[in-house]
């Protein structure tokens, strides 16, 4: 679905990326994790071609993403950014039309498809005719998901599209996401820090560091046969509540 | 989009409310076109001229206090007025200068080059001179200016402009070997006052001002002949000897008809008794011609439609011309960082050009009048909209842009769609800015013919009349306000209902 073949990235002085060679299959869900810094959302970039490699290449569906094409390829992409994605001088239903009705949709088809997504994505239709404001943060990352799969995407990119929520409605999202990826059997790519979001939705992790691929598997291989002890302190870093209780009882 | 668009509309409504009220739409080019200066002795002769044209059956345009010297001049050349009144020692020192032509005939020679002619003169001659209160010179027994040799210790107080002139104090002392010392450079108001207080003794003076009258000065004689004559006469552009022969013959009825006494006594009924100009030029007439003209007096509501009118068309033009190409030139700063600093740059520089600096460059490329006051009032728009669009498109958040591009929005989409609507606020507050700096700026246009509620002010203040100075100064204080309160309204109608909520925490 993407390749990603000897890419490398620097801003100004700073090296973000590394030779990075990547594969990202068809129909599965594939998760980057890694270190605030490492490199993630620059992978995410590179693919919907918001910025270009400085060596290397990146291939959606076999043709090479470059600026000539970049537009009708990302027609095929969904983008849903880390927060602070929705245009604020338009409502919840616009955000996610606008695209549809540059397009030329009729009003019918959009409404239709609006529909089959707010009930794909609970959220209330009530809400649609809300501005970015007036949703809670919640609401706000499920209407960037309605945005991102309006044209049917046939790739997912999503960036810590939980990042910046409480633990519980991130928990019920979570299981929302996970049973929408699966309802919808699309290739999704999915930017996180947290090792347990990575295993719950990833059937491979890809953990970075510093702009270089350190490992990549399952969560199982990652704990069982890290790489490098770096994988180990990474995953350890993120202990559970059960993992303090049992320190404090000692 | 929609905002730019609405924007055009609104422009496009400016532009027809201006021609509605433009004071020029319907003067013809076969017109005759009388100028004077802004001071009163100008706007009376320009008053007296246009009445004896008007007696001919001529509909003449009468264009009151252009401005100074240059000005004027110019114009003529330019055609723009046909006829003004002049001094011949302006004439010599000022619009020749340099070409040493002092007789009659030869100023008359040199004006030919230029296609102007001149009557003979009126009979005044409003020189400089030296004035002192009548009983203390009577006191002192001095009548001439060298009696003042005999009194060293007499104080002087002289105008700025008199003590550095070429035929000012330093050469008044040199050619009657005056001795005395205390002699200050001062505002004319207060010499006038020193005068009455007995601090100044004897100050500079016009032969034919008003206030020869009402401080009851004695003019002492030149008996030197320092001061060259300041001869009153009309100007008048050669080629209405064929356009109107018979105007030219009603100018000459003038010549040598209005002694110094006449126009000292017309100049303080205006500027002390509060006489309109046009009814003493008609009282004039109708003394030493037995000409009875139609005085043509503006009613208070009248004259004020009129002034608003000019305003409204100074400020709509330029604040249309100045939204049209600022909206773009922003955008332009905005996408081009390089090309940006330099229009940045700029209209930044032409803000600080001081705004009477400003229109006085306009006169030698766009004339008198409307035009120059136009282009100077709209360059000086310019700034607040391209900054406020240029900065309002670095405000959006980088996400959004970032949104925006990942949707697969070509660029023009992404502006029409996204980017502009975001800024619209940014974009109104920038004109409202502009609106209000260009109301009151516009008052300015009135020193260079454009008309509008400064004319008001600086007739106020050449009459010293505080009614007349607040006639102008309260409605252009208003109408920056209703500028300010429309866009405030436009700003609900433009302004997307989504980026005037507050967020709830
Ligand atoms: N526009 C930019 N200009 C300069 N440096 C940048 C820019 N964007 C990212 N970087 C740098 O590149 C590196 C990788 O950035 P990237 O955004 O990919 O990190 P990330 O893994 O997504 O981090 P986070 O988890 O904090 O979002 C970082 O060191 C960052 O400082
Ligand atoms: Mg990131």
């Amino acid at each position: 679905m993407i390749q990603i073949q000897g890419v490398s990235k620097t801003y100004g002085q700073a090296a973000a990326l590394h030779s990075i060679d990547l594969t990202i299959p068809a129909g599965q869900t594939t998760v980057f994790i890694g270190q605030s810094g490492c490199g993630k959302s620059t992978i995410l970039r590179l693919i919907i071609g918001l910025i270009q490699a400085d060596s290397g290449s990146v291939y959606f569906e076999g043709t090479r993403v470059t600026p000539d094409v970049v537009t009708s390829l990302r027609r095929k992409m969904g983008y849903v950014i880390q927060e602070g994605g929705l245009f604020p001088h338009l409502t919840a239903y616009d955000n996610v039309a606008l695209m549809a009705r540059y397009l030329g949709w009729s009003d019918e088809r959009i409404k239709g498809r609006l529909n089959e997504l707010s009930e794909l994505t609970h959220f209330p239709s009530e809400g649609l005719e809300r501005f970015s404001v007036q949703l809670s943060g919640g609401q706000q990352q499920r209407v960037s998901l309605m945005r991102a799969l309006m044209l049917d995407p046939d790739v997912l990119l999503l960036d810590e599209p939980l990042g910046a929520l409480d633990p519980m409605i991130r928990a019920d999202l979570q299981v929302d996401l996970k049973r929408i990826f699966q309802a919808l059997g699309k290739t999704v790519v999915l930017v996180t820090h947290d090792i347990a979001e990575a295993g719950f939705f990833g059937d491979v992790i890809t953990l970075l560091k510093d702009g270089r691929v350190l490992q990549k598997g399952t969560l199982e291989e990652l704990i069982q046969s890290p790489a490098d002890p770096f994988v180990t302190r990474f995953i350890n870093a993120q202990r559970s509540p059960l993992d303090v209780m049992r320190k404090d009882s000692k | 989009m929609k905002t730019y668009f609405i924007i055009i509309h609104l422009v496009v409504c400016n532009i027809i409310i201006a021609n509605f009220f433009s004071p020029t739409a319907h003067s013809s080019a076969q017109q005759i076109k009388v100028g004077s200066k802004k001071f009163t002795e100008s706007v009376i002769l320009g008053e007296i001229v246009t009445h004896l044209i008007k007696s001919t059956g001529e509909q003449p345009v009468y264009l009151r206090e252009l401005g100074g010297t240059r000005v004027l001049w110019n114009a003529l050349i330019k055609g723009e007025i046909d006829i003004y009144p002049e001094y011949s020692g302006t004439i010599s020192e000022e619009i020749l200068s340099g070409e040493g032509v002092y007789s009659e005939e030869d100023i008359r020679q040199a004006l030919a080059k230029h296609g102007i002619k001149m009557t003979n003169p009126l009979g005044f001659n409003n020189t400089y001179a030296i004035g002192m209160k009548e009983e203390v010179s009577e006191r002192l027994k001095i009548g001439k200016i060298s009696d003042l040799r005999q009194h060293p210790d007499l104080k002087f107080g002289f105008g700025n402009e008199f003590m550095d002139r070429g035929d000012g104090w330093p050469t008044l002392r040199n050619d009657y070997h005056l001795p005395q010392q205390n002699v200050r450079g001062l505002d004319h108001d207060l010499a006038y006052r020193g005068l009455e207080k007995g601090t100044i003794h004897a100050i500079d003076i016009y032969s034919t001002d008003a206030k020869v009258r009402y401080y009851n000065l004695r003019i002492l004689k030149d008996d030197l002949n320092h001061f060259p004559a300041y001869n009153a006469v009309i100007l008048y552009r050669a080629d209405l000897e064929e356009r109107a022969p018979h105007v030219i013959t009603v100018l000459k009825k003038l010549e040598s008809k209005i002694p110094e006494s006449e126009m000292i006594k017309m100049n303080s009924r205006a500027n002390l008794d509060m006489v309109s100009e046009s009814q003493i030029a008609s009282d004039f007439l109708s003394e030493s011609f037995s000409l009875e003209t139609e005085t043509y007096e503006e009613t208070t509501i009248g004259r004020l439609l009129r002034h608003t009118g000019e305003h409204l068309f100074l400020v709509a033009i330029s604040l249309s011309a100045a939204i049209i190409i600022s909206i773009p030139l922003g955008i332009l700063s905005a996408k081009m960082p390089g090309l940006g600093q330099v229009i940045l740059g700029i209209v930044g520089i032409i803000q600080t050009i001081p705004s009477l600096a400003l229109l006085v460059f306009m006169i030698p490329l766009l004339g008198i009048g409307g035009p120059p006051a136009i282009m100077a009032l709209f360059l000086y728009s310019l700034l607040p909209i391209v900054r406020n669009t240029y900065t309002g498109f670095q405000d959006i958040r980088p996400q959004i842009r970032e949104s925006a591009e990942a949707l697969g929005l070509p660029p023009g989409a992404r502006l029409r769609l996204v980017e502009l609507p975001m800024v619209s606020r940014s974009i109104l507050a920038g004109i409202k800015t502009s609106a209000v700096i260009n109301v009151g700026t516009a008052t300015l246009g009135a020193l260079i013919g454009a008309g509008g509620y400064g004319q008001l002010i600086l007739t106020g203040i050449r009459l010293d009349n505080m009614s007349l100075i607040l006639q102008g100064a309260v409605p252009a204080a208003v109408l920056a306000l209703i500028a300010q309160g429309c866009f405030e309204i436009l700003e609900r109608l433009f302004v997307p209902k989504g980026l005037r909520l507050k967020p709830a925490c």
